[in-house]
C-alpha cells in the first residue's frame, strides 16, 4: 500500500480550477518530483495536501486515513511536513527557537507543568533543545554554534531555505513536502542540497515530494516525475521518461515565458 | 540670515502647542501645581517646555546617519532662539487674534485667568513682550543644550529630570521621610521644592552621574555575560523585591492606595500581556473578564447579592471565579478565533461593551444589581482579620502576591513550548499552523489565562472597594490596560510593571487618581498623546522585549548582525561543507 | 505504476467538523433561534394589542433608517481608509464628532442673530460646510501627523495609534469646549411639521436626513467612479505599489481619501444635529463604533455596501429590540440597543466574514 495515495484531487479558487481531478501515490521511501509550468497548479497541490486549503472533492489518503479536510495541524502531527515556495519562516525567532517550534506537536507539555517546572517539563526541554540542535547538525557547519542564537531574518536566503526544510524535519514527519527548495540558490548551493535530499532518504529515511524547476536537481534527486498543467496531471514516469513526452515539451515550450528554470511563480495561495 | 525651514517649522509647532495648551485650559490648571517655590509651577514648566523643545529640535536639525552631528553651543543657542521667537509670537498672536472677541461661550478656558498665566501677569501689552522674551530664551537654552558635548548634555538632563522628579513625587518623599523638619528642609509648605533643595538635588544627581559612569559602563558590560549578567538579574530582582516589601510600610495610607492601583494594572497588564503580547491576540474588551472577577466575587461573598447569594469565604470563592472566567474566556476566544488581527480587536471591543450594558440593563438587576451594583462586599478573611480597602497597607500586599502569580506564570510560560507556540502564532499564523501547533488551542489557551489573571484583579477589586457598580468596567479600561502594556513594552513583565507605574502611578487609572490627580480632566489627553507618540518614536516600548524589538527593528539588527564579524550575513565562500 | 488496493476508509469527507464548528454552528442556531421565537412573540402581542402601536413601528422604522443613514455616510470613511491603508481608522468617530461640535459654533451664532428662523434653509447649508470643512480637515490633520510615517508598519501598528488620536482629540475637544452637553438650536419650524409621503407621514427632519445623505453617497459615487481622483483611488485601493509606479502620486491619494472621509462624516455630523441636537466630546465615540459595524456588515471596502450596511444596523438597534427582545420577555429593550448593534456586529463575523456585498481590499490584505 502507498504511503500517500491520492484520488481525484480537485480545487477551485473563485471560478478558476486550480487542481483538476490530480491523481497521485507515493511509496515509503520514494523521491518523486513534481514539475510543469508556472501556473500548474503545484504549490496548490501542497497546499490542499498540507490542509491549508480543504479539497473542493478528491481523497488523501495518508498511512491508511483520509486526511482530507483536516486542519493543517492535524495533517502535520500524522506526518506530512512541508516547506515554503516563498520561505515562511518564524523572522523574529532565533534559528534555534524556528527549529524547536517544530518539536510542537511531538510534545505534550501543557501549561500546568510549565508553571510548577514539573521534572517531566524539564526533561521535556531539554529534549527539545537537544533534538533541535541534532537536526540543524543535519545542514553541518551552516546553521551551527553561534547561528543557533540569532534571529532567522539575519540569515542569507539559501541559509533561510535550510532551516525551513530543518523545521520541517523537527515535525518528525515520514513524507516531507519541498517546495522549490533550491530557488534562489546557487550551483555550488544547488548541489549541496540536492546531496542533502538524498540523506533525507537514505539517513533520515523520510520520503520526499518535492517541487522542482532545476531539471539538472530534478533528474539526480526524483524516482519518478509527475507532470502537472492547468492543474491536471499530463505524465508521469522516470525522468527520461517523461523529458521526450511530447505532451510535456508542448506544455512547456507552448508558453513564450514559462521556461523551466524559471524561479518566479505565482500561483494561488 | 536666511532662515532655516527647520528651524520655522519648529518654531511653529512649539507656537501652536503654546497656544493649544492655553486654549485647552491645561496651563491655567497646571500653574495651580507649584515644583519650585516659588518661581516654577508645572504651568509655567509646560509654557516654556515648547519653545525648549522646538529649539533643541531645531538646533538639531536634520539627523543624518553619516554624520557626526555637530555640538556648538553658540550655534545651537542662536537656532533656538529663533525658534523660541517664532513660537512666541505664534503664542502672542493667537492671544491677540482671541482676545477681541468673547468666545467663552464656546471656549471656556480662553478666558482672563489663561491670558493673565500667558503673560506672567503683566497685562497683554508688556505680558506679549515678556512671554517673546522668555519664549526665545527658553528656545536659546534648549538649542544650547543640543549644543554641548554629551557628557555636560547628560548632566543637564539628569539633574532636571531629578529636580521634577522630586517636585512631582513629594507626597511620596515626605511619605518616606517622615520627621516634618526634614521634609521642611526640602519642601516649601505650600508645595513645591525649595530654590536651594532644587539646586542641592540637581547638582547631586550631576555629581552621582559622573562619579559612577564608569561603574554603570561596567554593569552594562557585565549584563551582557551570561553568568555575571543572570547574577545581577538576581540581585536586581531582589533589591526590587526587597523594596516592594519595606515600601509599603513606609509610606502612608494615600501612596498605599496609589500603589495598589497601580499593582491591580500591573496585574491586569501582565494578564494582557499575554493575550496581546505574547499571543499577539489584540483585545480590547479586556475589561470583560475583570468585570466577571469582580461580580463574580461580588455575587459569592457580598450578603446583599440580589439573587444568589451564598456568603463564601473571598478564598474559597476564588477558585469559583478563577472557572467562571476561563468559561467566558471560552465564550469569548471561540466566536473569534477565525477572525483577522483587526476584527478581533473590534468584536472584543463590542464583547467588553456588551458585558457591561448587560450588567446595567434591568433585564439582569435581579442578578446583578443593575445601577445600584452590589455592595458590602467583605474584605479578604487573613487570620482572624478582614483585608480590604480599609487598611491599605495590608491589601497592598494581597495585591503584590497575585501580581507575584501572574508574574510567574508570564515569566515560566514565555520561554517554554506554549510560549514558543504563541510567538510562532503572532508571527505567522498559517505557517504556525502547518507545522503542526493547533492554533485554535493555542489562542484559547492565551484567552484562558489572560482572562483568569484578569479576575485575579477583578476579585481583588471588589474586596478592596467593598462594592461593584458597572462604571467600573467601561471601555476606557480595556484601553488604558493596552497603553500601559504598550507603553511598558509587549511581551515584557518588567515593561509592563514600568508602565502601569509611571501612567497609573503618576497620570491615574481610568476611576483612580495618580500622583498628579488634581489634572484628571487632561489625563486621557495625555494618554493619548502618549500612545501616539510611543506608536511612532518607540513602538516596541520602553522596557521591550527581545522578540518585540526585533520584530520592530529587524532592519537594524539584520545591519548588526552583518557588523559583527561572527555573523556575517552574506554567505562566506570558506564556510561550505 | 498505481496500485488497486483500495484503501479502507475512502470516504469524501470535504471538511472535518471540529468542536469550534460546532460552537459557532450552536451560535448561529441559537441566534436564529431566538430571533424567530422573538419575532413571533412580538406578533404575537401586536396581535393582542400589546407593545408599539402600528404608529409606533412606523416611527420606529423611520427613525432607524435616518440615524442609519448617518451611520453609512461615516462608514464610508472607514471603510475608504480601510480598503486603501488596510486598518480600522479608530479616530474617524472623532473626526465625525469635531465636524458636529463646530458646526455648532456657526448654528448658534445664526441663531442668536436671528437667521437661523428667518433662512433655515442657507443656516443649514452653513452648518453643512462648516462641519465639512472642519471634519475634513481634522481627518487631512490626524493622517499628516499620526498615519503618514506608519506606512509599512505591522497592521495593528496604526490601529492602536488611532486609539490614542482618538483619545488626545476627544479631550482636545473637551478642553477647548468644556465637557458639558450642548445643544443646537431647534430645527427650524418649515422642518418640525411630518411631511407625508405616499399617505404615510413622516418627520421633516427625519426625511431631509434621508435625502442629504442619498445625495452625499451619490455625489461620492460619481466622485469615485467618473472622476481622474477617484479612478487614482480605486487604484491606489487595489496596490499601492502599483499604483505609484503608473504616476498616480500615492501619498496624495491618500490624503485625498482621508479627506472625502472626513467630508462625509462632516455630513453626518450636521445630520446628528439635526436628529439628536445634543453634542459634547465622546459624541463620536459609540456612533464611530457603529458606524465601523456598518462598514463591516455592508462589506469593508465596499461603499455601496457601507451605506447598505448603515441602514441595516439602524434598522437592527433600532428595530432590534422592540421586535425580538421584547418578543423574548425582556424588560426594558431600550437599554439594550447599543448590545444589540454590537451583538449584530458579532453575528455578521460569524455568520458573513465578508460582508453582506463582499470585501473590496488591496492585493496585500486579501488572505
Amino acid at each position: 500500500m502507498p504511503l500517500l495515495e491520492i484520488r481525484g484531487l480537485e480545487k477551485q479558487f473563485g471560478g478558476i480550477k486550480a487542481l483538476g481531478g490530480v491523481d497521485f501515490h507515493i511509496d515509503e521511501g520514494e523521491i518523486v518530483s513534481v514539475i510543469g509550468p508556472n501556473g500548474a497548479g503545484k504549490t496548490s497541490f501542497f497546499n490542499v495536501i498540507s490542509g491549508m486549503f480543504p479539497p473542493d472533492d478528491g481523497t488523501i489518503v495518508f498511512d491508511g486515513d483520509n486526511v482530507a479536510g483536516h486542519l493543517p495541524n492535524e495533517i502535520t502531527k500524522r506526518g506530512i511536513a512541508r516547506t515554503f515556495q516563498n520561505v515562511r519562516l518564524f523572522p523574529n525567532l532565533t534559528v534555534l527557537e524556528n527549529v524547536m517550534v517544530g518539536q510542537h506537536c511531538r510534545t505534550k507539555q501543557g501549561i500546568w507543568g510549565t508553571i510548577f517546572q514539573t521534572k517531566a517539563q524539564r526533561e521535556e526541554e531539554q529534549m527539545i533543545e537537544d533534538n533541535a540542535k541534532e537536526v540543524l547538525s543535519f545542514f553541518g557547519t551552516r546553521l551551527a554554534g553561534y547561528r543557533h542564537d540569532q534571529p532567522a531574518f539575519v540569515l542569507s536566503y539559501a541559509n533561510r531555505r535550510r532551516l525551513e526544510i530543518a523545521r520541517a524535519m523537527a515535525t518528525e514527519p515520514r513524507l516531507i513536502l519541498l517546495d522549490e527548495p533550491t530557488a534562489g540558490m546557487n550551483p555550488k548551493e544547488t548541489v549541496e542540497l540536492t546531496e542533502l535530499i538524498g540523506k533525507l532518504r537514505s539517513d533520515r529515511g523520510l520520503t520526499v515530494v518535492i517541487i522542482e524547476h532545476d531539471m539538472k536537481v530534478v533528474k539526480n534527486v526524483s524516482d519518478r516525475v509527475v507532470v502537472l498543467d492547468h492543474g491536471v496531471k499530463i505524465a508521469e514516469g522516470d525522468y527520461d521518461t517523461v523529458s521526450t513526452n511530447e505532451d510535456v515539451i508542448e506544455a512547456y515550450l507552448g508558453r513564450p515565458h514559462g521556461e523551466a528554470g524559471d524561479d518566479e511563480e505565482s500561483e494561488y495561495e | 540670515m536666511s532662515l532655516d525651514p527647520l528651524t520655522r517649522r519648529w518654531g511653529l509647532i512649539g507656537g501652536a502647542i503654546m497656544a493649544f495648551t492655553g486654549a485647552i485650559g491645561m496651563l491655567v490648571s497646571f500653574d495651580e501645581r507649584i515644583l519650585i517655590s516659588p518661581i516654577l509651577s508645572l504651568g509655567y514648566l509646560t509654557l516654556l517646555l515648547a519653545p525648549a523643545i522646538a529649539g533643541h529640535m531645531a538646533a538639531r536639525g536634520k539627523v543624518s546617519v553619516l554624520e557626526e552631528p555637530e555640538h556648538d553651543v553658540a550655534q545651537g543657542a542662536q537656532k533656538g532662539l529663533v525658534a523660541g521667537l517664532i513660537a512666541g509670537v505664534f503664542a502672542v498672536v493667537f492671544m491677540l487674534a482671541v482676545n477681541p472677541f468673547d468666545l467663552s461661550e464656546f471656549f471656556p478656558n480662553i478666558n482672563d485667568r489663561m491670558f493673565d498665566m500667558m503673560t506672567f501677569d503683566f497685562g497683554l501689552g508688556l505680558g506679549s513682550v515678556v512671554l517673546i522674551v522668555a519664549s526665545a530664551l527658553a528656545g536659546a537654552a534648549g538649542g544650547a543644550i543640543y549644543g554641548l558635548d554629551d557628557e555636560p548634555r547628560e548632566g543637564v538632563f539628569r539633574s532636571a529630570i531629578w529636580v521634577i522628579l522630586f517636585s512631582l513625587f513629594e507626597l511620596v518623599v515626605s511619605d518616606v521621610i517622615e520627621v516634618d523638619a526634614i521634609v521642611d528642609l526640602i519642601y516649601a509648605r505650600g508645595g513645591g521644592l525649595h530654590i536651594w533643595s532644587a539646586i542641592i538635588i540637581g547638582a547631586l544627581a550631576w555629581w552621582l552621574g559622573v562619579r559612577y559612569k564608569g561603574r554603570r559602563a561596567e554593569l552594562t558590560q557585565m549584563a551582557k555575560d551570561s553568568e555575571a549578567g543572570s547574577r545581577l538579574r538576581w540581585s536586581l530582582i531582589g533589591v526590587a523585591a526587597l523594596l516592594v516589601i519595606v515600601l509599603p510600610m513606609l509610606v502612608g495610607g494615600i501612596v498605599n492606595e496609589l500603589l495598589i492601583n497601580v499593582a491591580l494594572f500591573i496585574l491586569m497588564g501582565l494578564g494582557l500581556n499575554i493575550v496581546v503580547g505574547l499571543a499577539g491576540l489584540l483585545d480590547l474588551g479586556y475589561v470583560a473578564f475583570f468585570a466577571v472577577g469582580a461580580y463574580g466575587m461580588a455575587v459569592l461573598t457580598s450578603p446583599l447579592s440580589p439573587a444568589f447569594s451564598p456568603e463564601l469565604n473571598w478564598w474559597v470563592a476564588l477558585p469559583v471565579v478563577m472557572v467562571l472566567a476561563a468559561i467566558a474566556g471560552v465564550l469569548v476566544g471561540t466566536p473569534v478565533i477565525r477572525m483577522r488581527g483587526d476584527y478581533l480587536a473590534i468584536v472584543t471591543l463590542g464583547f467588553g461593551e456588551i458585558v457591561r450594558i448587560l450588567i446595567l440593563s434591568d433585564w439582569l438587576t435581579p442578578f446583578l444589581g443593575g445601577a445600584q451594583g452590589i455592595t458590602r462586599i467583605p474584605g479578604i478573611p487573613l487570620g482572624a482579620t478582614s483585608v480590604s480597602g480599609t487598611s491599605p497597607e495590608l491589601f497592598i500586599y494581597m495585591t503584590m502576591l497575585l501580581v507575584g502569580v501572574a508574574a510567574y506564570i508570564s515569566y515560566r510560560t514565555q520561554e517554554s513550548r506554549i510560549g514558543r507556540a504563541w510567538a510562532a502564532m503572532r508571527e505567522d499564523e498559517d505557517v504556525a499552523e502547518a507545522i503542526g501547533i493547533s492554533t485554535v488551542q493555542a489562542k484559547l489557551l492565551a484567552f484562558v489565562t489572560g482572562a483568569i489573571i484578569a479576575s485575579f484583579a477583578g476579585a481583588l477589586f471588589s474586596a478592596k472597594v467593598g462594592t461593584v457598580f458597572h462604571n467600573s468596567f467601561d471601555v476606557l479600561v480595556s484601553i488604558i490596560i493596552l497603553v500601559v502594556v504598550i507603553v511598558g513594552g509587549m511581551g515584557s513583565i518588567r515593561g509592563v510593571a514600568l508602565g502601569a507605574l509611571i501612567l497609573i502611578g503618576v497620570l491615574g487609572g481610568p476611576k483612580s487618581q495618580g500622583l498628579l490627580g488634581e489634572f484628571a480632566e487632561f489625563k486621557l489627553l495625555i494618554y493619548g498623546a502618549i500612545l501616539v507618540y510611543m506608536m511612532l518614536q518607540r513602538p516596541e516600548g520602553l522596557l521591550p522585549s527581545v522578540r518585540r524589538s526585533r520584530e520592530l527593528h529587524q532592519e537594524e539588527a539584520a545591519q548588526d548582525a552583518w557588523l559583527d564579524k561572527k555573523g556575517s550575513f552574506i554567505e562566506e565562500p570558506e564556510a561550505s561543507v | 505504476m498505481s496500485t488497486e488496493v483500495a484503501p479502507e476508509p475512502v470516504r469524501s469527507r470535504r471538511f472535518k467538523f471540529n468542536w469550534v464548528d460546532g460552537f459557532l454552528w450552536f451560535l448561529r442556531v441559537a441566534a436564529l433561534i431566538a430571533i424567530v421565537v422573538g419575532v413571533v412573540g412580538s406578533i404575537q402581542q401586536f396581535a393582542d394589542g400589546e407593545g408599539p402601536s402600528a404608529a409606533a413601528w412606523r416611527d420606529l422604522i423611520v427613525s432607524s433608517i435616518s440615524t442609519g443613514s448617518m451611520y453609512g455616510l461615516i462608514a464610508l470613511g472607514y471603510s475608504m481608509v480601510y480598503g486603501v491603508l488596510g486598518f480600522i481608522n479608530f479616530a474617524h468617530g472623532e473626526v465625525f464628532m469635531s465636524g458636529t461640535m463646530v458646526g455648532l459654533i456657526s448654528a448658534t451664532m445664526l441663531f442668536e442673530n436671528g437667521f437661523w428662523d428667518s433662512n433655515p434653509w442657507i443656516s443649514i447649508l452653513v452648518v453643512l460646510v462648516v462641519a465639512m470643512i472642519t471634519s475634513t480637515l481634522v481627518a487631512v490633520a490626524i493622517e499628516r501627523v499620526a498615519y503618514r510615517p506608519l506606512r509599512g508598519a505591522p497592521r495593528l501598528i496604526p490601529l492602536i495609534t488611532s486609539i490614542g488620536v482618538s483619545f488626545f482629540v476627544q479631550y482636545s475637544f473637551a478642553g477647548l469646549f468644556g465637557v458639558a452637553i450642548r445643544n443646537y438650536p431647534p430645527a427650524p419650524s418649515q422642518l418640525s411639521g411630518n411631511v407625508d409621503i405616499l399617505g404615510i407621514p413622516i418627520a421633516g427632519t427625519r426625511l431631509l436626513v434621508i435625502g442629504v445623505a442619498v445625495v452625499s453617497m451619490i455625489g461620492l459615487w460619481y466622485f469615485v467612479t467618473q472622476t481622474k481622483t477617484g479612478s487614482a483611488m480605486r487604484a491606489v485601493a487595489e496596490d499601492k505599489e502599483i499604483a505609484g509606479l503608473m504616476g498616480i502620486d500615492v501619498d496624495k491619494t491618500i490624503v485625498t481619501t482621508f479627506a472625502v472621509g472626513g467630508a462625509m462624516a462632516g455630513v453626518a455630523g450636521l445630520l446628528w444635529a439635526l436628529l439628536f441636537r445634543g453634542v459634547d466630546f465622546l459624541t463620536g465615540f459609540l456612533p464611530g463604533i457603529k458606524a465601523f459595524t456598518a462598514a463591516v456588515l455592508g462589506g469593508i471596502g465596499n461603499m455601496p455596501g457601507a451605506m447598505l450596511g448603515g441602514v441595516l444596523l439602524g434598522l437592527f438597534e433600532g428595530v432590534g429590540p422592540q421586535l425580538v427582545l421584547a418578543g423574548l420577555g425582556i424588560p426594558a429593550v431600550s437599554q439594550l440597543k447599543d448590545a444589540v448593534a454590537f451583538a449584530a456586529l458579532v453575528l455578521v463575523l460569524i455568520f458573513r466574514p465578508t460582508g453582506l456585498l463582499g470585501e473590496r481590499l488591496g492585493s496585500e490584505d486579501r488572505v
